[in-house]
């Protein structure tokens, strides 16, 4: 197997530590109005990124970037220059479809040099349409399929747990996601052994690849269900930056966290935003650059 | 030598859960990871001396195989035990996307393989396993012959972790490797020197190849045994010694022949220059199994050691 990977960029990793700091230091107000800087940046690359490759998911991309953005530059204890630390918070992109997020946010980290977000989808690149945690430093698996990343994310907070240390794990799914049962099996394990150092967050935009989630295989009420399967449930908008550093502190009741993070699918671009065409839909030239103008 | 006295003796789960206990003891990484099988994967022991390191996930087999890349994903060693037919096929998309894509060292156990549950009917038998599993790069798959190759497959995935199936047979065989003739990955063992016809078995079907090989021996006839341990990564200098020393090659496997063992031998033969291109005999089966214990469905797909011995005789008529 190839297993060239790319390597973490010490300039950035060393900005993201300042920033990170600054960040923590910040009154309440400025870390928002910090984050919300992140997370434009981040947009801006996966829109570049997606109209380039003329490929992508650029919809879920959009829904689920202010909840990478809090956890790579605030939440998650990690050492970008040093991915695979024996100790460290991980990360998994269950939606593996939303690789373009995933890739701009793990560059603002320094984990991957910027420019090679421009390979994004080429041949041969490292940055596949789907990650790959072989090529991708940042990537702890490779997901793609879904309702693979919570079983995942369940065994690493099973094994943080054997091995005594205070890791926190965070999973990160869609909505549409939720209907693979393997997701619902890896529930009823997390809840059965109380793993409160695991974080569920689900990117609740309402809709899939062809429709609205609750015109195709209805999912409400989620939070009862993840309540009924013992996680202590958090119902947030997902785009409120305070709102999710909120939700993603520590469990209080010792059972693992489920956060459902109402957002909005295509979020910072008004002709992407809730409309399900732009599951996958590419943006022109025309509008790749309307996007980055409401995103200036 | 009958088919029930080559399918006698040993049953290697309990070679698997003695060694991996004893291993366990030295070893902290070593985890357990099963689908309500404790009994079955004969991990009861294993239990009752490490309870927090014995994972049973319920029922469960696509969580099983994503929780065991998450272990492993943290440094630790997971075992993680079904029985082989719900291990590769429930869970086949997690083996393929979350150990062998991902490069997670999980070691797949698959428990009671083949036959095993003979009469329990084809949704029980696995025979299909290697064929799912052989394509998957990265992803070593062992079929030990015995109960030593067992204890050896068990040692070798714990001294160099990597994405590992290890088919672990319930139908009792007997001993058939000796002291130095170890595992060795990619390498098959000769279970057998001889120059008119190779014999390959993998599994329970290499103490069969060997009973064949008696009843050749007594018309004359020298053959060799292979034993086909290491599927992946497969022991193409083996099968081309083969076609070139010997005049046929006869494969024998507990499982379907779409993409099995027989597949990988003809794969590589049918490359060969014309003088090495030998005729072969590819045994095992092509249909849905009928009710029947494992040695009656031996019987039945025609994998008794005459069986094979009749396919040698043909292979060798053809050369």
């Amino acid at each position: 197997m190839d297993m060239h990977l790319l390597t973490s960029d010490i300039t950035t990793v060393d900005q993201w530590r300042a920033r990170r700091t600054e960040t923590a230091g910040a009154d309440a107000e400025r870390r928002v109005g910090l984050l919300q800087d992140r997370a434009k940046e981040i947009r801006r690359d996966l829109i570049t990124m997606i109209g380039a490759a003329k490929q992508g998911h650029v919809g879920g991309d959009l829904s689920v970037t202010d909840i990478l953005t809090v956890l790579y530059h605030h939440v998650l204890r990690i050492d970008p220059a040093n991915p695979t630390a024996a100790v460290r918070d991980r990360f998994i992109l269950s939606k593996g479809h939303c690789a373009a997020a995933f890739y701009a946010t793990l560059a603002s980290a320094g984990y991957i040099p910027h420019a090679a977000l421009e390979s994004f989808m080429k041949p041969l690149s490292e940055l596949s349409g789907h990650p790959n945690r072989t090529k991708v430093p940042g990537v702890e698996t490779n997901t793609g399929p879904l309702g693979h990343g919570l079983p995942v994310a369940v065994g690493e907070a099973i094994a943080a747990r054997l091995k005594g240390t205070d890791e926190r794990v965070f999973v990160a799914l869609g909505d549409g996601e939720m209907q693979e049962g393997s997701n619902w099996e890896a529930l009823m394990l997390a809840g059965h052994r109380k793993l409160a150092n695991l974080t569920v967050v689900i990117d609740r935009n309402r809709l899939q690849q062809g429709a609205r989630t609750e015109d195709t295989n209805a999912l409400d009420p989620l939070d009862e269900k993840l309540a009924a399967f013992g996680l202590e449930v958090r119902v947030i908008d997902g785009h409120d930056i305070a709102a999710l550093i909120e939700a993603f502190g520590p469990s209080t009741t010792g059972k693992p966290v489920g956060v459902i993070a109402n957002t909005i699918k295509g979020k910072g671009v008004s002709f992407i935003e809730d409309r399900v065409e732009w599951h996958h839909k590419v943006p022109s030239a025309e509008q790749v650059a309307q996007a980055m103008e409401e995103l200036a | 030598m009958s088919i029930e006295t080559a399918l006698a003796t040993y049953d290697n789960r309990q070679a698997f859960a003695d060694e991996l206990a004893e291993l366990a003891r030295t070893d902290e990484r070593i985890v357990a990871v099963c689908n309500d099988s404790v009994g079955s994967s004969n991990l009861n022991a294993f239990r009752d001396e490490f309870p927090d390191r014995l994972i049973n996930v319920g029922i469960a087999e696509q969580d099983m195989v994503g929780v065991g890349a998450g272990l492993a994903a943290s440094g630790l060693i997971p075992f993680v035990c079904g029985a082989a037919p719900f291990l590769t096929g429930r869970s086949l998309e997690q083996v393929k996307a979350d150990v062998a894509y991902s490069q997670h060292p999980v070691i797949l156990c698959g428990m009671s393989p083949g036959f095993a549950y003979g009469e329990l009917g084809p949704t029980h038998h696995s025979v299909e396993d290697l064929s799912w599993l052989r394509p998957l790069p990265g992803l070593d798959i062992v079929v030990p012959a015995d109960r030593r190759q067992t204890r050896q497959a068990v040692r070798a995935a714990v001294a160099e972790p990597r994405p590992t199936f290890i088919r672990v047979g319930r139908t009792k065989v007997p001993d058939v490797t000796v002291e130095g003739d170890e595992l060795v990955r990619g390498r098959f063992n000769v279970a057998r020197e001889g120059s008119d016809v190779t014999l390959i078995g993998t599994g329970t079907t290499v103490s069969v190849c060997l009973a064949a090989a008696e009843q050749l021996a007594a018309d004359g006839t020298s053959v060799r045994v292979l034993n086909a341990a290491s599927i992946t990564p497969f022991d193409t200098e083996s099968v081309v010694a083969a076609a070139g020393e010997t005049c046929a090659i006869v494969t024998v496997e507990e499982a379907n022949v779409a993409g099995g063992l027989g597949a990988a031998v003809a794969g590589v033969v049918v490359t060969l220059p014309r003088s090495h291109r030998v005729p072969m005999r590819i045994l095992g089966l092509t249909d849905f199994a009928p009710t029947g214990s494992a040695a009656f469905l031996m019987e039945h797909f025609g994998l008794t050691p005459a069986d094979v011995a009749r396919a040698a005789r043909d292979a060798v008529a053809d050369a």
